[in-house]
Protein backbone atom coordinates (compact mmCIF):
# COMPACT_ATOMS: atom_id res chain seq x y z
CA UNK A 1 0.00 0.00 0.00
CA UNK A 2 1.74 3.40 -0.65
CA UNK A 3 1.49 6.86 1.29
CA UNK A 4 -1.23 8.24 -0.42
CA UNK A 5 -3.82 5.66 0.72
CA UNK A 6 -2.02 5.13 4.10
CA UNK A 7 -4.11 5.17 7.38
CA UNK A 8 -7.56 5.45 5.21
CA UNK A 9 -10.29 3.20 6.01
CA UNK A 10 -14.14 3.13 5.96
CA UNK A 11 -16.22 2.00 8.77
CA UNK A 12 -20.19 1.28 7.99
CA UNK A 13 -22.74 0.57 10.46
CA UNK A 14 -25.52 -1.92 8.71
CA UNK A 15 -28.21 -1.04 10.97
CA UNK A 16 -30.77 -1.84 7.92
CA UNK A 17 -31.74 -5.07 6.74
CA UNK A 18 -32.68 -3.77 3.22
CA UNK A 19 -31.96 -4.72 0.26
CA UNK A 20 -31.12 -1.25 -1.29
CA UNK A 21 -29.94 -0.38 1.74
CA UNK A 22 -27.16 -3.38 2.03
CA UNK A 23 -26.56 -3.31 -1.62
CA UNK A 24 -25.70 0.71 -1.07
CA UNK A 25 -23.25 -0.65 1.59
CA UNK A 26 -21.91 -2.90 -0.60
CA UNK A 27 -21.03 -0.63 -3.13
CA UNK A 28 -19.53 1.62 -1.12
CA UNK A 29 -17.29 -0.80 0.26
CA UNK A 30 -15.83 -2.86 -2.74
CA UNK A 31 -14.68 0.98 -4.47
CA UNK A 32 -13.32 2.14 -1.08
CA UNK A 33 -11.44 -1.82 -0.87
CA UNK A 34 -10.19 -1.08 -4.56
CA UNK A 35 -9.09 2.43 -3.75
CA UNK A 36 -6.62 0.59 -0.94
CA UNK A 37 -8.71 1.50 1.99
CA UNK A 38 -9.03 -0.86 4.78
CA UNK A 39 -13.51 -1.34 4.89
CA UNK A 40 -14.84 -2.67 7.52
CA UNK A 41 -18.49 -3.18 7.98
CA UNK A 42 -20.69 -3.95 11.42
CA UNK A 43 -23.55 -5.58 11.15
CA UNK A 44 -26.19 -4.38 13.88
CA UNK A 45 -29.74 -4.88 14.45
CA UNK A 46 -31.95 -5.39 11.58
CA UNK A 47 -28.36 -5.44 9.44
CA UNK A 48 -27.73 -8.98 10.82
CA UNK A 49 -30.29 -10.52 8.59
CA UNK A 50 -27.86 -8.94 5.53
CA UNK A 51 -24.86 -12.01 6.61
CA UNK A 52 -27.42 -14.66 8.42
CA UNK A 53 -26.77 -18.26 6.80
CA UNK A 54 -30.06 -19.25 4.57
CA UNK A 55 -32.68 -22.02 6.46
CA UNK A 56 -33.34 -22.55 9.71
CA UNK A 57 -36.30 -20.62 10.42
CA UNK A 58 -36.88 -20.81 14.25
CA UNK A 59 -34.00 -19.48 16.24
CA UNK A 60 -33.38 -18.61 19.57
CA UNK A 61 -33.72 -19.44 23.41
CA UNK A 62 -37.21 -18.38 24.06
CA UNK A 63 -40.65 -17.91 22.69
CA UNK A 64 -40.28 -14.03 21.72
CA UNK A 65 -36.61 -14.64 20.29
CA UNK A 66 -37.88 -17.27 18.29
CA UNK A 67 -41.46 -15.63 17.23
CA UNK A 68 -38.69 -12.46 16.28
CA UNK A 69 -36.59 -14.53 14.44
CA UNK A 70 -39.31 -16.25 12.37
CA UNK A 71 -41.18 -12.78 11.32
CA UNK A 72 -37.88 -11.29 10.56
CA UNK A 73 -36.51 -13.97 8.35
CA UNK A 74 -34.14 -13.35 5.92
CA UNK A 75 -30.62 -13.71 4.13
CA UNK A 76 -29.18 -11.91 1.42
CA UNK A 77 -30.87 -13.80 -1.23
CA UNK A 78 -34.58 -12.77 0.74
CA UNK A 79 -34.42 -9.19 1.49
CA UNK A 80 -37.24 -6.67 1.36
CA UNK A 81 -36.81 -3.13 -0.16
CA UNK A 82 -37.12 0.05 1.98
CA UNK A 83 -39.58 1.52 -0.64
CA UNK A 84 -41.92 -0.36 -3.08
CA UNK A 85 -41.35 -3.58 -1.53
CA UNK A 86 -44.95 -4.94 -2.76
CA UNK A 87 -44.98 -7.86 -0.99
CA UNK A 88 -41.28 -9.20 -2.65
CA UNK A 89 -42.73 -8.06 -5.97
CA UNK A 90 -40.26 -4.77 -5.53
CA UNK A 91 -36.98 -6.79 -4.93
CA UNK A 92 -38.13 -9.30 -7.36
CA UNK A 93 -38.03 -6.62 -10.09
CA UNK A 94 -35.18 -4.86 -8.72
CA UNK A 95 -33.00 -8.12 -9.29
CA UNK A 96 -34.08 -8.10 -12.80
CA UNK A 97 -33.52 -4.66 -13.22
CA UNK A 98 -29.90 -4.48 -11.77
CA UNK A 99 -29.03 -7.93 -13.38
CA UNK A 100 -29.92 -6.05 -16.80
CA UNK A 101 -27.31 -3.37 -15.85
CA UNK A 102 -25.14 -6.09 -14.42
CA UNK A 103 -24.69 -4.70 -10.67
CA UNK A 104 -23.74 -7.27 -8.65
CA UNK A 105 -26.03 -9.05 -6.67
CA UNK A 106 -25.73 -8.93 -2.62
CA UNK A 107 -24.05 -12.43 -2.61
CA UNK A 108 -22.06 -11.63 -5.44
CA UNK A 109 -21.25 -7.96 -3.30
CA UNK A 110 -20.57 -10.51 0.02
CA UNK A 111 -18.08 -12.73 -1.63
CA UNK A 112 -16.68 -10.10 -3.76
CA UNK A 113 -15.96 -7.56 -0.16
CA UNK A 114 -14.57 -10.54 1.16
CA UNK A 115 -12.20 -11.08 -1.38
CA UNK A 116 -11.13 -7.34 -1.56
CA UNK A 117 -10.38 -7.65 2.66
CA UNK A 118 -13.63 -5.81 3.78
CA UNK A 119 -14.12 -7.26 7.16
CA UNK A 120 -17.59 -8.14 8.85
CA UNK A 121 -18.06 -7.71 12.17
CA UNK A 122 -21.40 -8.93 13.77
CA UNK A 123 -22.98 -7.18 16.71
CA UNK A 124 -23.38 -9.20 20.09
CA UNK A 125 -25.48 -7.33 21.94
CA UNK A 126 -28.00 -7.82 19.02
CA UNK A 127 -27.17 -11.23 18.78
CA UNK A 128 -27.24 -12.01 22.32
CA UNK A 129 -31.20 -9.81 22.27
CA UNK A 130 -32.15 -12.02 19.21
CA UNK A 131 -30.86 -15.09 20.30
CA UNK A 132 -28.45 -15.62 17.56
CA UNK A 133 -24.96 -17.46 17.65
CA UNK A 134 -22.45 -16.79 15.38
CA UNK A 135 -23.08 -19.93 13.47
CA UNK A 136 -25.92 -18.24 12.27
CA UNK A 137 -23.69 -16.18 10.58
CA UNK A 138 -22.05 -17.13 7.34
CA UNK A 139 -18.23 -17.48 6.90
CA UNK A 140 -17.26 -14.30 5.89
CA UNK A 141 -17.85 -12.77 9.42
CA UNK A 142 -14.75 -13.50 11.44
CA UNK A 143 -15.29 -11.66 14.79
CA UNK A 144 -18.48 -10.75 16.91
CA UNK A 145 -17.99 -7.08 18.66
CA UNK A 146 -19.16 -5.33 20.77
CA UNK A 147 -19.40 -1.16 20.60
CA UNK A 148 -16.48 -0.10 22.26
CA UNK A 149 -14.50 -2.52 19.25
CA UNK A 150 -16.45 -0.80 16.68
CA UNK A 151 -15.79 2.74 18.36
CA UNK A 152 -11.67 1.49 18.52
CA UNK A 153 -12.14 0.52 14.96
CA UNK A 154 -14.03 3.77 13.39
CA UNK A 155 -11.93 6.25 15.26
CA UNK A 156 -9.25 5.29 13.23
CA UNK A 157 -10.98 5.25 10.16
CA UNK A 158 -11.92 8.74 8.07
CA UNK A 159 -15.01 7.57 6.44
CA UNK A 160 -17.54 6.14 9.11
CA UNK A 161 -21.11 5.98 7.22
CA UNK A 162 -24.11 4.96 9.78
CA UNK A 163 -26.65 2.79 7.37
CA UNK B 1 -0.63 11.32 -25.48
CA UNK B 2 3.27 9.82 -25.38
CA UNK B 3 4.10 6.13 -26.68
CA UNK B 4 4.17 3.08 -24.62
CA UNK B 5 2.93 -0.59 -25.18
CA UNK B 6 -0.16 -1.72 -23.36
CA UNK B 7 0.57 -5.28 -21.31
CA UNK B 8 -2.95 -6.02 -20.40
CA UNK B 9 -6.64 -5.07 -21.51
CA UNK B 10 -9.68 -5.44 -19.05
CA UNK B 11 -12.26 -5.61 -20.81
CA UNK B 12 -14.91 -4.01 -18.25
CA UNK B 13 -17.76 -3.35 -21.10
CA UNK B 14 -21.40 -3.81 -19.58
CA UNK B 15 -20.33 -3.74 -16.12
CA UNK B 16 -21.50 -0.28 -13.86
CA UNK B 17 -19.88 1.41 -10.81
CA UNK B 18 -18.22 -0.10 -9.14
CA UNK B 19 -17.47 -2.98 -11.12
CA UNK B 20 -14.76 -1.40 -13.24
CA UNK B 21 -12.80 0.09 -10.39
CA UNK B 22 -13.12 -3.09 -8.35
CA UNK B 23 -11.60 -4.81 -11.39
CA UNK B 24 -9.02 -2.35 -12.09
CA UNK B 25 -7.54 -2.70 -8.93
CA UNK B 26 -7.90 -6.74 -9.22
CA UNK B 27 -5.62 -6.49 -12.29
CA UNK B 28 -3.41 -4.22 -11.57
CA UNK B 29 -2.65 -6.58 -8.33
CA UNK B 30 -1.47 -9.09 -10.71
CA UNK B 31 0.93 -6.71 -13.19
CA UNK B 32 4.45 -5.69 -12.74
CA UNK B 33 5.20 -2.14 -11.37
CA UNK B 34 5.78 -0.08 -14.53
CA UNK B 35 3.16 -1.92 -16.83
CA UNK B 36 0.23 -0.53 -18.51
CA UNK B 37 -3.19 -1.58 -18.17
CA UNK B 38 -5.70 -0.68 -21.02
CA UNK B 39 -9.18 -1.08 -19.54
CA UNK B 40 -12.37 -0.43 -22.17
CA UNK B 41 -15.23 0.70 -20.87
CA UNK B 42 -18.71 1.96 -21.96
CA UNK B 43 -20.10 3.11 -18.45
CA UNK B 44 -19.35 7.13 -18.21
CA UNK B 45 -19.07 7.23 -15.17
CA UNK B 46 -16.05 5.66 -15.40
CA UNK B 47 -14.50 8.13 -17.21
CA UNK B 48 -14.26 10.03 -14.44
CA UNK B 49 -14.13 7.80 -11.82
CA UNK B 50 -10.91 5.54 -13.15
CA UNK B 51 -9.15 8.85 -13.36
CA UNK B 52 -9.64 9.80 -9.65
CA UNK B 53 -8.99 5.91 -9.11
CA UNK B 54 -5.79 6.49 -10.29
CA UNK B 55 -4.45 9.54 -8.26
CA UNK B 56 -6.17 7.75 -5.16
CA UNK B 57 -4.13 5.26 -5.69
CA UNK B 58 -1.11 6.74 -7.07
CA UNK B 59 -0.99 5.08 -10.33
CA UNK B 60 0.07 6.98 -13.05
CA UNK B 61 -3.04 7.64 -15.70
CA UNK B 62 -1.51 7.62 -19.11
CA UNK B 63 -4.20 8.79 -21.72
CA UNK B 64 -8.25 8.74 -22.14
CA UNK B 65 -9.60 7.64 -25.53
CA UNK B 66 -13.26 7.78 -26.70
CA UNK B 67 -13.54 5.40 -29.75
CA UNK B 68 -17.47 4.87 -30.70
CA UNK B 69 -19.18 3.90 -27.35
CA UNK B 70 -16.09 2.56 -25.76
CA UNK B 71 -13.73 4.29 -23.61
CA UNK B 72 -10.06 3.62 -23.56
CA UNK B 73 -8.73 4.20 -20.48
CA UNK B 74 -4.26 3.64 -19.95
CA UNK B 75 -2.87 2.82 -16.68
CA UNK B 76 0.79 3.19 -15.33
CA UNK B 77 1.18 0.72 -12.28
CA UNK B 78 3.14 2.61 -9.56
Amino acid sequence: MNELVKNKGVTIVLFSGEMDKAIASFVIATAAASMGMQVNIFFTFWGLNVIKKEGGLIKGQNWMQKMLNMMNYGHAKKLALSKMNMAGMGPAMMKIMMTQKKVPSLQEFIKMAHALGVKFYPCEMSMSVMGLKQEDFIDECKEVIGAVSYLSIAKDSNINLFI
Amino acid sequence: MADFSVDRTLDARGLSCPMPSVKTALALEQMDMGQVLEILTDDPVSKKDLPVWAQSTGNELLGIKEEASTIKIYLKKA
